[in-house]
């Protein structure tokens, strides 16, 4: 009987068992970044590796296309984690730009914020394409992963990918940002990580807000908020340009 | 009200996506060209203007930051119905391309920051 009543209370409830769901996955990434990794590793990324974990044994144990959310109890995660909730999310984020301050970054930080949405993209689509991706969809797709792991599944979205490459584009997205956290600190001397003018550099071209103020926090706290600044603007250029201009260029020389 | 903020937000959204597939079409493509990029331009220079004139309260601004502090939430609720599956059967493409990037981009910066006195 109490199988019977949570499998209906969950599936008449899908969205707010998501968040609970969520936020207990949250929770404990939290701990485990404190404790195991000494917050070397942020919450956020370990709680996206937890998801995508948790997708595969979804995967496994439904043989669906769609995760955790092909599970009875977790259908909800399909509407939090949805199109349009996603978006409405990242779009938020924008509020947390200031104009002002970002006139301060100057040129050089436009200039390592277009570097940091090329560069990526197009090792990302060589790096496709040399693993059999011919299509312009998916090497697009993958290439706008190695963006930042927003950009992808939001141009992958866009230009109408198919699942697996999303997966492929976040997972690339995800590694990225462990990577960037990881060795942050230890590459600091080889970045010349020193000045707020540096931090901004680093913050345009290493590209995701978790990977930039993570490896800065681990580096030198007060380069934080100037790689920070910097980054946020990455998902948004990286969501404009993907889906256009960069998936057009791919799709000509295709 | 927080729902001005919520309201607000709403509405770039919608106005950004409607740009984005109205791009679209006249690309010839059926697809959304950059939709959410253009509704964050829309709600910074919103939010810029409003804000000059004092028209947006701290209260309408929760509104917006609530849904901000849920992005990464709503990220990993999205990794949770990913097809991680199919995705593995792809490789280390995604290594690969990380590293890739990874290097690529340390050498840019690197270079770049070489060059400041």
């Amino acid at each position: 009987m109490l199988t019977e009543i949570l499998e209906k209370v969950s599936k008449d409830n899908g969205l707010i068992m998501a968040f609970a769901v969520v936020g207990i996955i949250t929770l404990l990434s939290g701990f485990i970044s404190r404790k195991l990794t000494l917050g070397r590793i942020q919450g956020s990324a370990i709680a996206i590796l937890i998801g995508l974990g948790l997708a595969y044994v979804g995967g496994k144990m439904t043989g669906g296309s769609k995760g955790l959310a092909d599970v009875t109890y977790f259908g909800g995660l399909a509407l939090m984690g949805g199109n349009m909730l996603r978006d409405f999310a990242i779009v938020a984020t924008a509020f947390e730009v200031h104009p002002e301050e970002a006139k301060k970054a100057g040129w050089i930080g436009a200039v390592a914020l277009l570097l940091g949405t090329v560069v990526p993209f197009i090792v990302g689509v060589l790096i496709a394409y040399a693993f059999g991706y011919r299509d312009a969809v998916s090497m697009t797709t993958i290439g706008a992963g190695a963006i930042t792991y927003i950009v992808g599944p939001v141009t992958g979205a866009a230009i109408g990918a198919s699942s697996d490459v999303m997966a492929l584009s976040i997972a690339t997205g995800v590694i990225k940002a462990i990577i960037v956290m990881v060795t942050t600190p230890m590459l600091a001397g080889f970045l010349r990580l020193k000045t707020p003018r540096s931090a901004m550099v680093f913050g345009g071209l290493a590209g995701t807000v978790s990977g930039v103020s993570a490896g800065l926090a681990a580096t030198d706290r007060k380069l934080v908020p100037y790689g920070a600044l910097v980054a946020t603007f990455h998902t948004g250029i990286g969501c404009l340009l993907g889906p256009s201009v960069l998936f057009l260029a791919v799709k000509a020389l295709v | 009200m927080t729902i001005y903020g919520t309201a607000l937000l709403a509405g770039c959204h919608l106005l950004g996506i409607i740009f984005g597939e109205l791009i679209g079409r006249s690309l010839g493509m059926t697809t959304n060209v950059g939709g959410v990029g253009i509704a964050m331009i829309l709600l910074i220079s919103l939010r810029f203007f409003l804000h000059k004139r004092g028209m947006f309260t701290e209260t309408s601004e929760t509104g917006v930051q609530y849904w901000s502090a849920l992005y990464i939430p709503v990220v990993v609720a999205m990794a949770m119905q990913q097809n991680v599956i199919a995705a593995l059967r792809g490789g280390p493409v995604a290594l690969l391309a990380a590293v890739g990037t990874v290097a690529a981009c340390s050498l840019c910066i690197s270079f770049i920051n070489r060059l400041e006195k």
